[in-house]
């Protein structure tokens, strides 16, 4: 069975906005590609969303956000996964976030950042890749 | 046994929480290592009390778990909850949407959840459910809450390994209970009627006493009928103490142990389907499986034939 091991995803929302459209979006997308999805809804805090990875054993964390939060978010989950063990996760992020931001966050380990218009084929494709290669 | 594997099982017994959530990966995947830990493991199980929760979609099993969670927390019993969703059956995807309403939870160490897929019919999800039940109880949980969709037999089955089973109705769905008349006395321990602060509630609980009346008894106990508001909290203390009253019953009048060798009778069938399942069906044995589909799709075989034919098969490379 273990050749048809399942790719397990997080899809999570951090802070406090509350448009989950993108997110649900792209859930719907990874599932139609094959993949579990854990979806946890909006406004989690960065140790709830380290402890879903957690408890879930997921290969991948997808992050969304809007609310321009994501320099003060995104270090803060990375340092929660990373308390836990989970450092081997595959990170990406998508929503608003202005491009001199992209930097920054690769170098904090988000190997994609998406922004608004990007296909969901895109996204599976990245996802499935990641994953498939080695860290 | 691999010096991974039984680092992973040390940390595990250690109360490692990572290590419990890789080890309840391996058994999702059907990993040998899984195996592995689950043989380690079973000695140090059947310490947990098990309650399965089933009902239909919509009925707030989720937030019922989580109440119910949230009760067993305040008495000090540490919580696994295993949540099962369905995978599509085009795309073997699913959408795992239970720990929405069981945020609050996720806050709590002594609080261990995790949502499973049914992943299509091949993959004989009540053994694999089963076991990591057993795992989450092997790692020293105190609870076990299971929730299933119950809308096929699957999922009826994984409620089954559990010592006490709720069902969960709520108002306004009458086509429902049409539709579990039959199996009820089967299924349920406890009949939960959620959202009673609806209008119909009690329409809802004359049909259900209505129902009990008449229907063949298998045992001795009386199924119960609580009401609850589980957005609300209300009903939770009683449904607990008509889940403690199960346990009483079943230690006292025998029935528990006669129960645990019927769930040891039924473990070990669907383990031996699981098997035959991953030995046959999956890995080298989709090919195969792929071509006796369509020579009974075309009516050149019968499927029993067929199924002879892959065993038959199978052992010889074995």
């Amino acid at each position: 069975m273990s050749t048809e091991r399942k790719i397990r995803v997080l899809i999570a929302k951090p802070g406090l906005d509350g448009h989950d459209r993108g997110a649900k979006v792209v859930a719907r997308a990874l599932r139609d590609a094959g993949m579990e999805v854990i979806y946890t809804g909006i406004r989690q805090t960065p140790q709830m969303i380290a402890e879903a990875a957690l408890q879930e054993d997921v290969d991948v964390v997808g992050l969304s956000i809007l609310s321009g939060a994501h320099m003060e978010l995104f270090p803060r989950v990375v340092e929660e996964l990373k308390k836990r063990g989970m450092d081997d996760v595959l990170l990406f992020a998508g929503g608003i976030i202005p491009e001199e931001d992209v930097p920054a966050l690769k170098q904090m380990g988000f190997k994609a950042i998406f922004g608004p218009g990007t296909s969901t084929h895109e996204i599976v494709e990245f996802v499935r890749n990641a994953v498939g290669a080695p860290a | 046994m691999t010096t991974a594997t039984s680092e992973y099982l040390e940390r595990l017994l250690a109360g490692d929480r990572r290590a419990l959530s890789r080890v309840l990966r391996w058994i999702q995947e059907g990993e040998p290592e899984g195996r592995e830990a689950l043989r380690a493991l079973y000695p140090r199980t059947g310490r947990a009390r098990i309650v399965g929760i089933t009902g239909a979609a919509g009925s707030g099993k989720s937030t019922l778990t989580t109440a119910l969670a949230r009760a067993e927390r305040r008495r000090g019993h540490s919580v696994g909850i295993v949540a099962v969703d369905p995978s599509s059956a085009f795309t073997g995807g699913a959408i795992l949407g239970d720990r929405i309403r069981m945020q609050e939870l996720t806050d709590d160490p002594e609080v261990f959840m995790r949502s499973l897929a049914t992943r299509g019919t091949l993959g004989g999800l009540s053994a694999e459910a089963t076991d990591i039940v057993a795992v989450l109880d092997a790692f020293g949980k105190d609870v076990v809450l299971v929730e299933t969709v119950g809308a096929g037999q699957d999922e009826i089955e994984i409620a089954r390994t559990a010592q006490t089973t709720l069902l969960v109705l709520t108002p306004n769905t009458g086509d429902d209970i049409q539709a579990m008349k039959a199996g009820i006395m089967e299924i349920a321990d406890i009949l939960v009627v959620n959202k009673a602060d609806l209008p119909n509630a009690e329409i809802l609980v004359s049909q259900l006493k209505a129902l009990l009346s008449y229907a063949e008894h298998h045992s001795d106990w009386q199924i119960p009928i609580v009401r609850t508001v589980a957005t609300r909290d209300e009903g939770i203390e009683e449904l607990v103490k008509q889940i403690d009253a199960h346990e009483q019953y079943l230690r006292a009048s025998g029935e528990g142990e006669q129960r645990a060798r019927d769930r040891a009778r039924h473990q070990i069938a669907e383990a031996v389907r699981a098997e035959l399942t991953r030995r046959f069906l999956q890995g080298d044995g989709r090919a195969r499986l792929d071509q006796l589909v369509e020579q009974v799709a075309a009516r050149a075989l019968d499927p029993r034939s067929a199924a002879r034919a892959i065993i038959a098969e199978g052992q010889r490379e074995g």
